[in-house]
């Protein structure tokens, strides 16, 4: 039995988190090199889009992360929040940049893929209008925690507008549901079969797991440089390898 | 193997454009963010070196 409340601590989490950042990393290259060759070597022309359907190996991905980081992010804010532990802020904080990231990724594909499919790059509907707020959220919470000097105080102000946001989720997620829009439907639903070719599914499923990956592997290393940043004047940087002394 | 030449295959069908387009920008905002991220560590890190040499010299941090 690993005793987790362990790894609560910056001091035995730093040295944990070097070491899993390699296996994320060499994970995530391989998923997307076998996503990629599926998605754009082996998957069918898709009858109505033709080729320009494959942009769903990028969009897809990025979009569930966009709002799967964010749920992450809430949940390690709310942790903070509740136990006063300083790594789950810092886990919130270091999660912020990378789901902004692909909640960036998520509007700029779905750009490129409105244009030659809806003959538009953008409509205010449901489904792009609540994704842009979710980047607005991102950027917010980011903005908030740098605008207060006091990591502490940051820590909690960020995490109540994180744990606020999160309404914001659902309404994305059945954003097509509930309003007529442009956006299709979700492909992919976890109570129906899902409505496309396996090999399609097979590409869109590799390259949701090696953006996961990737976000891990990320996250972490943005933790450990908050880590180093926060707990400058420990006196356990001293036993860390990297750190010269 | 669906295409029958690279030109074909950059092509996308007419799309070449929209996908590649989505594909570069995804790339580019990965390594960007990887970039970022390794300069934020080398500058943690070199912050927490010269700290400890002003320490080791006797002058902290308040002092100044």
């Amino acid at each position: 039995m690993i005793n987790w409340f362990k790894y609560a601590s910056p001091r035995a989490f730093f040295p944990l988190a070097g070491r899993m950042i390699p296996w994320f990393g060499a994970g995530a290259v391989l998923l997307a090199i076998a996503g990629l060759y599926v998605g754009f070597f082996v998957a069918p022309t898709d009858a109505q889009q033709g080729e320009g359907y494959r942009i769903i190996f990028v969009h897809v991905p990025a979009s569930w992360m966009s709002m799967f980081i964010y749920l992450v992010m809430a949940f390690w804010a709310a942790v903070g929040l509740a136990f006063n532990s300083r790594l789950s802020a810092m886990m919130a904080s270091a999660l912020a940049p990378t789901g902004a990231m692909f909640t960036f990724l998520s509007l700029w594909t779905g750009a490129l893929w409105g244009k030659p499919m809806w003959g538009t790059w953008w409509v205010w509907d449901a489904r792009l209008t609540s994704e842009l707020i979710l980047l607005f959220l991102y950027m917010g919470f980011m903005a908030l925690q740098s605008a207060i000097d006091e990591p502490r105080r940051a820590d909690k102000a960020g995490a109540v507008l994180a744990l606020v946001g999160v309404v914001n989720i659902p309404i994305i997620y059945f954003s097509v549901q509930w309003w007529n829009t442009l956006h299709q439907g979700a492909s992919v639903s976890l109570t129906r079969a899902p409505s496309m070719a396996t090999l399609m599914l097979a590409g869109m499923l590799l390259m949701a797991l090696a953006s996961w990956m990737y976000t891990v592997a990320v996250a972490l290393m943005r933790v450990r440089c908050i880590v180093l940043e926060r707990e400058r004047h420990a006196s356990w940087l001293e036993e860390v390898s990297e750190v010269k002394r | 193997m669906r295409w029958n030449s690279a030109a074909e295959f950059f092509a996308m069908g007419g799309y070449g454009l929209y996908v590649w387009g989505s594909v570069g920008v995804t790339v580019a905002a990965l390594v960007l963010e990887l970039l970022v991220l390794s300069r934020r560590r080398k500058s943690a890190l070199l912050q927490i070196e010269r700290q400890s040499i002003l320490e080791r010299d006797g002058i902290s941090e308040k002092q100044t």
